[in-house]
């Protein structure tokens, strides 16, 4: 229960932060992106503001053994730049260029008691749902191979 | 056109690290959103879910904290056509799962872990984005 008070309370920082900074509003998003046209900086700031404080806290937080509330810290240990990264990442900022909402910027979004954000909100689930199915095929197909393929001294 | 909002921006900002900085502290996690919500999809029984659950609640009761501080709810304005806002969260949803993040969990917690790969996503979408925006806006729309 304690974990559940304490995740929604920083959610709920979290989504005022994004509301506060402009993030939740598509027309701001995509006036960043904007330089030629109707080019608004302000995005820019949000990043800067985000990025100091999470770099500062992040170094005192991590110098703990452990979390308050956990018994460690999951932090992502990928290091390879591979072509589903970079392609998801190109095909997400498309996306994120036609509709103007990230998912940050529209969980908030959905309580502002609008409909827009709920056509958006089911696009990305639906995108989640198939991109799953895609790689959990390609994952198949790609052990399939490696069961056929394998030389004896494995791969390098 | 938006009215710039450097003040604004830069302390809504600070409050998502801040936000992103108490759930590493608290709960040991990545405050990555697309990751959150690809993870509701998953079975309500798994560990993960519950936290995650009650942070996007969290997230969508924020509007609230707004109202009562101000009288009002910020005001939004969205693209023109329905099928721009579900066409574009389909390809959302798409992305961050390939590519295993979005602007929260690449562009400010892995970036500030000087993730090399938190970086060369976040220049990735920034990048497309862009060009999308221009594409749309003086190409299509011009």
């Amino acid at each position: 229960m304690l974990k559940l008070i304490s995740s929604f309370s920083i959610g709920l920082v979290f989504g005022v932060g994004i509301l506060v900074s402009g993030m939740a509003n598509p027309a701001k998003v995509l006036n960043f992106f904007d330089l030629f046209g109707t080019w608004d900086p302000s995005l820019a700031f949000v990043m800067g503001g985000a990025l100091i404080v999470t770099f500062v806290g992040y170094r005192l937080v991590l110098r703990r053994s452990a979390p308050l509330l956990d018994s460690n810290f999951s932090l992502p240990t990928k290091s390879d730049l591979d072509a589903r990264l970079i392609g998801g990442s190109a095909i997400f900022g498309i996306g994120w260029g036609i509709s103007g909402f990230c998912p940050g910027g529209l969980v908030p979004a959905l309580g502002l008691g609008r409909a827009e954000p709920f056509y958006a909100i089911g696009g990305i689930l639906i995108g989640i749902s198939l991109a799953k199915l895609a790689i959990k095929a390609l994952d198949a197909k790609t052990e399939s191979k490696a069961d056929i393929a394998t030389p004896a001294t494995g791969n390098t | 056109m938006t009215e710039f909002t450097p003040v604004y921006s830069l302390l809504g900002g600070a409050l998502i690290g801040l936000a992103a900085v108490a759930l590493m502290a608290v709960h040991g996690r990545i405050a990555g959103i697309s990751g959150m919500v690809g993870g509701l999809l998953q079975s309500p029984t798994s560990a993960d879910w519950g936290w995650r659950a009650a942070f996007l609640a969290g997230m969508i009761a924020s509007p609230v904290v707004l109202l009562i501080a101000t009288g009002s709810m910020p005001s939004i304005s969205v693209p023109p056509t329905t099928a721009m806002l579900i066409g574009g969260g389909v390809l959302v949803g798409i992305g961050v799962t390939f590519g295993s993040g979005c602007t929260s969990g690449h562009g400010v917690c892995g970036i500030s872990r000087f993730s090399a790969r938190s970086i060369a996503a976040t220049m990735t979408f920034m990048v497309t984005g862009l060009l999308t925006v221009f594409l749309v806006r003086h190409v299509i729309g011009g």
